[in-house]
This record gives structure tokens, sequence and C-alpha cells, in this order.
């Protein structure tokens, strides 16, 4: 069977296991629809939350960007795992033992202030839909490479599918899928780097692969992978800092408060039954992460060796052109290979340099994409991973949207236009603004404004800088103030944006970028995409600030923290403050 | 079941906080201290063929991520009984 066949034949299996998975759960009351019913099992919510929380820049791009990083690439691999000790220390036990549907209901509550909940609705939107564009991108750039459609349609495809099972069942649904999507993502990531393993260690778990020894040899694969990455001119992988160790730090802490603070990564916590299962259940998620994590540096540093060794099949002899394997072709046509024989000798030099490399571009998407072509897996294999790029992408997407249009339906209409509607209003209303959450992403996929290659690192600044440190300062003090909660909110993402804006450019348009898109500005060398620390570290500063000069939060917010903090059993809560409306003061 | 004392809820988030600290400073020391601040210094020691600062980076620091949140899991779960026991 040809690849294009079983690719459709793989995908399309896939895809109606997702739809008969939203056929069969519907969501009939809001719980469903926000929380799941509240009664997920925690080894389930740690996998929906995995599938969730993995987005096609973790499938697709993560192993890239560290192939051709190196060591600067751990960046990504300890700020997007340890963000979860904080989400499962700080953050996710206390939400779901407060136990309503929503991010913004907690900080409306917490901070006794419908401004304070509608400012935090407006975080959650600018957050979410930064990231869900770059998914809806993923959908279409998987579907026009290996299903060999257009961009747009792949998009509408994904959209339908989408739609079906998120406005349908909600959270029931998308929870179910997240599980089936994790499996499949899961496998399309192992599979093709076990084999990768095996060919060049003869290790079977890539772990252990990337420190083991070429097979036949008693080199180290990374001694190696140095070595050539230098006699090229490239920085020795293993040593190679992503700008200096300052930024680095910034930018590992950066996706780590992001992660900690991103709301549709939170919601998934208040789908459990209890506090004890929320905090077992991010042990769980972790678990499901970090097998696809501790795979990703493995497929890295192979993938960048065996890249080289296609470039320069023996030392000093580079690549003749005739003589380029098939899946160079292959990618050739997308754009995310190019070459250019400069010197007209018949050969793509590959090296560091500027002036006469000939390799001028290679994607780092296709360090996962092309991966199992290199290695000449099996078509299978490759289908496979068609099938589990898509499944990061549509996972973290529903997510995403689920979060935007509780938001929407539950924060801005039940809870502050219209209190009165009815539980079947709200049902509805939720279902209407999920549609349009869609119908909006699937625009901007469609036309995807300036900014949306390379957000996804952005989105974890924004929710960094702004809800991470409202939740924190909500939990563990009572002091800060209702106004303090606002100013630090719209200090933390204004500055986070403003520095952002000021070395890409206003809403990325290029060429209006008024302090010039090179380090040599950046303050203290943070590159922008690392700024969310230092957004959050602005939102803790004037939070405390303003608290110190207006009026202590009243004796109600001491009650409802007092609850949030007392051990599961203890009957402190449920009784006292389901009852108060939210954004009130108890 | 009657709620906890004022002093017993004192206490039960007291030790919350101490046992916070300590995973914390674990947490920092795995991820900043060795995969980032320290990582020169470790990477002049090797497990198999890992220079141990980037094994940290890149490795280890994930797999003390995911033993830090089953443990404090786990002993949070223990403090939650403690204190719901002798309240009923």
């Amino acid at each position: 069977m040809d690849l294009k066949t079983l690719t459709y034949l793989v995908v399309g299996a896939s895809f109606s296991l997702y739809v008969g998975i939203a056929l069969w759960t519907r969501a009939v009351t809001t719980k469903d629809f926000y929380v799941a019913g509240g009664d997920i099992h925690p080894v389930l919510n740690g996998m929906a939350t995995a599938a969730d929380w993995m987005s096609a820049a973790s499938f697709i791009s993560m192993a890239g960007m560290i192939a051709f990083m190196g060591y600067g690439g751990s960046v990504f691999l300890m700020g997007w795992t340890g963000g979860f000790v904080l989400l499962a220390l700080f953050v996710a036990p206390y939400l779901r033992k407060y136990g309503k549907f929503t991010v913004p209901e907690f900080i409306g509550d917490r901070y006794y202030s419908n401004a304070a909940r509608a400012v935090a609705v407006i975080c959650l939107i600018i957050c979410s839909v930064t990231y869900v564009i770059g998914q809806m991108k993923g959908v279409g750039v998987a579907f026009s490479r290996f299903l060999e459609v257009d961009y747009d349609t792949g998009l509408y495809v994904g959209m339908v599918i989408v739609f079906l099972y998120a406005v349908l069942g909600g959270m029931k649904s998308i929870t179910y899928t997240q599980i089936a999507q994790y499996c499949v993502l899961i496998l399309a990531y192992t599979i093709p780097a076990i084999f990768i393993s095996l060919q060049l260690t003869g290790n079977p778990v890539p772990q252990l692969g990337l420190g083991g020894t070429i097979i036949g040899s008693d080199v180290y694969l990374l001694d190696r992978l140095d070595q050539v990455v230098t006699e090229l001119g490239f920085k020795q992988y293993t040593t190679d800092v992503r700008i200096s160790t300052l930024n680095m730090f910034a930018f590992t802490l950066s996706l780590m408060l992001g992660t900690a603070g991103l709301p549709h990564v939170i919601v998934r916590f208040f789908t459990v039954r209890r506090v004890k299962d929320a905090r077992s259940s991010a042990g769980w998620a972790l678990v499901f992460i970090a097998i696809l994590y501790t795979t990703a540096p493995a497929v890295a540093g192979m993938a960048r060796l065996n890249l080289i060794e296609t470039m320069e099949p023996q030392r000093g002899q580079y690549l003749a052109i005739d003589k380029r394997p098939q899946w160079f072709r292959n990618w050739e046509k997308t754009g995310l290979l190019a070459f250019d024989d400069k010197d007209g000798d018949g050969r793509i030099r590959y090296n560091a340099s500027n002036t006469d490399n000939e390799l001028i571009t290679v994607d780092n998407d296709i360090m996962v994409l092309a991966n199992p072509e290199i290695a000449r897996l099996p078509n299978w294999v490759i289908a496979l991973v068609a099938a589990g790029g898509l499944a990061a992408a549509l996972s973290t997407a529903a997510g995403l949207l689920l979060a935007i249009a509780s938001a929407i339906s539950h924060d801005l209409l039940k809870g502050m236009l219209r209190p009165r509607i009815s539980e079947r209003q709200e049902l509805l209303a939720s279902r209407i603004a999920m549609s349009f959450a869609v119908l909006g992403a699937g625009y901007l996929g469609l036309h995807p404004p300036g900014f949306a290659a390379g957000t996804v690192a952005l989105a974890f600044g924004l929710a960094a800088s702004s809800i991470f440190p409202v939740l924190i300062m909500g939990i563990f003090t009572q002091r800060v103030t209702r106004e303090g909660a606002i100013v630090g909110m719209v200090a933390g993402i204004g500055v986070t944006l403003f520095y952002v804006f000021q070395h890409k450019g206003i809403m990325f348009i290029p060429g209006t970028a008024f302090l010039g898109t090179t380090p040599t500005n950046w303050f203290l060398g943070i590159e922008p995409n690392a700024f969310g620390a230092v957004g959050a570290l602005v939102n803790f500063v004037v939070a405390f600030g303003v608290s110190k000069f207006t009026a202590a939060p009243p004796q109600a917010v001491a009650q409802l923290v007092h609850s949030i903090r007392a051990p599961d059993h203890s009957t402190l809560t449920q009784n006292a403050l389901v009852a108060a409306p939210s954004g009130q003061p108890l | 079941m009657p709620n906890l004392t004022p002093e017993r809820a004192k206490e039960y988030w007291r030790r919350n906080i101490a046992l916070m600290s300590k995973l914390l400073v674990v947490w920092f020391v795995v991820s900043f201290g060795c995969g980032v601040l320290l990582v020169d210094v470790l990477n002049q020691f090797q497990i198999g063929g890992y220079k141990l600062g980037f094994w940290f980076a890149q490795q280890g620091a994930i797999y003390v991520f995911v033993i830090l949140t089953f443990y404090y899991a786990r002993r949070m779960s223990a403090l939650d009984d403690e204190f719901s026991a002798d309240d009923t």
C-alpha cells in the first residue's frame, strides 16, 4: 500500500475514534460541559492533561529546536516539565478545593471584584488565543504535508472535528478524546524514536541510547555529535548556551510559571473528585508528559547526527546533488528544506558559515516529521507520525477553546451580565460561545496574523506574567487587595507585551519594532520570549505595593482563603461558601 | 464532621508550607542549580556518554520533578488523614 493511502487510513481511523467518542459522551448539565461531571479518574485525567498541554509545539517543533540549539534547548525541557511541580504544589489542589468552574471565577471571588474577574477573562483570552493560533496552523500544515490537501481544506476538516466534540460534549467529550489523543501521540512519538535509537546505538530505550555508544564502536554518541558539529563550525552540542546563563534562567522560569498559570491546564484539575485526586493527577500528568519529554532530547541528538551524516557521507565529502535521498526531495517541495549550490560543484556544502553554507533552509519541524523517512522506517510509522501531530494539535486546541468559551458564557454572561439565566440557557450559551470560538480560531488559522510563528512561548510568558502571580497571591496571602490584583495583572501582562512589541514589532508588524530586533537593546540580555519571568516579578511587586495603600480585603476573603487551605476532609468549605454569589463580598 | 480548631488548621498549614519549601529547594537545585547555574562544573563528570550537567538539564531534572510531585501527593494525603482523623 502506498504511503498516501496508508496515511489516509491511519488519520481517518483516529478521527473516527474522536467523533465516535463525541457521539458517545454528551454534556447534559453545565457541570458536564465545564468540568466533565467532576468525576474523572486521576490517572485518566493525567492522560487527558498531558494531551491538553502537549501541543503541536511539543510534538512537532520541540525536538527540532533542541537539535539545533543543543544544550540551550534544555530550557523547553526543564521549563515545560518543571512548571508541573509548581502546578501540583501551589495551584491545582487549592483551586480544586475552591470547587467551582473557571479560573476567573476564583479570581473574582478571592479579589471580591467583578472588575478583577473581567481583567482575568481578558488575560485568559489573550493567552489562549495566542496559543490556539499555533495549533490551528499545526493542523493545517500537518494536513497539507501528509495528506497532500490544501492547507485551507485541512484546517476546515480540523475545525469540523473539534466542533463536533467540543460543542456537543464540552469538557466531557474533550476529556475522553484527549485520552485517546494522548495514546495516539505518544505511540507516534516513541515508536520512531525506538527504531532510530536501535539503528544508531543498538539500545531500544532512546533515553539510554543518547548516553550510549554508537553501534559497532566504543565512541559515545554525544561525543561523536560534539565532534562533527564543531568540525562544521557549529558550537559544541552539549554545552551550547542559549544567549546567556541569565537568559536561560529567565526563559526556563518563564515557561515554568506559564505552565502553572495557563487556565486551560488548570481547569483540567477541576474534573477530578477530590483534592487528593488533583494532587496525584498532576503527578500522573507529569509521568505521561515525561515519557515524551525525556525521549525528545534523544530524537533531537540522533536526528542532528543523522542529518549531518546525510549531508557529509564521508569526511570532507559533501552530499552530491544528484545523490540526495528521496526524503530530501520530498521535503524540498514543502519549502522546509532548501539548498543552493553556490559554487556550482554539484555538492551541497553544510556548515555554520553564513557565506558558503549551501543548505540554506532546514526547518526545525523537519527533525520530527521527516525523522522516520531519514531513518528509512516503514510507511506505517510515517502515517502514525501524521496522526500523532494532528492529535497533539487538536487536543490542545479543544482545551483552549473550552477555556475561552467558558470564560465567555460562565464568567462574562452568567457571572456578570445576566446572572439570572437558567442552567439550560447557560449550557446553550456555552455551546454558542464554543461555536464562535471554533470559528474565530479557524479564521485566525486561515489568516494567521504576523505573530503566528513562535507564539507558543509567548503565550506562556503572558500567562506567567498575568494569571500565575494573582493565583499564588490569592492562595498564599490574605493581604493582597482587589486593587493590587487588578493593577498587578495589568502591569504584568502590559510590561511583557510592551517588551515583546518593542523588539518584535507592534502586533508583530515588521518595521514597528521601535527598539530594534537585535540582542544589543535587550534588557539584561533577556530575549522577548523569556520576558514573562520579569513580567511576573513586576506583577508581584506592583500588587504588593498597591495593596499596602488600599483598604484590607473584607473578612469574607479571609474565610475563603482559610477554606481552600483546610485539609480535604474538613467541612470548612462547602457549606459557608457555595451559596455566596461570585464576584461579591461574601 | 466538626471544623478544625483554628490552632489545628494553623498547624496543618504550617506543615504543608514546610513540606512545600523543602520540595521547592530540591526543584530549584535540580533544574536551575544543576541544569543551568552549575552546569559547567558538573559537566566535568560523566554518566555514560552524558556530561552530568547536560544530563540534569535534559533528563535528570525531569525524573526528579516526577518524583517530587508524587512524593508531595503522598505526604499530603497522609497529612489530610492525620488532621481529619482527630476531627471525626
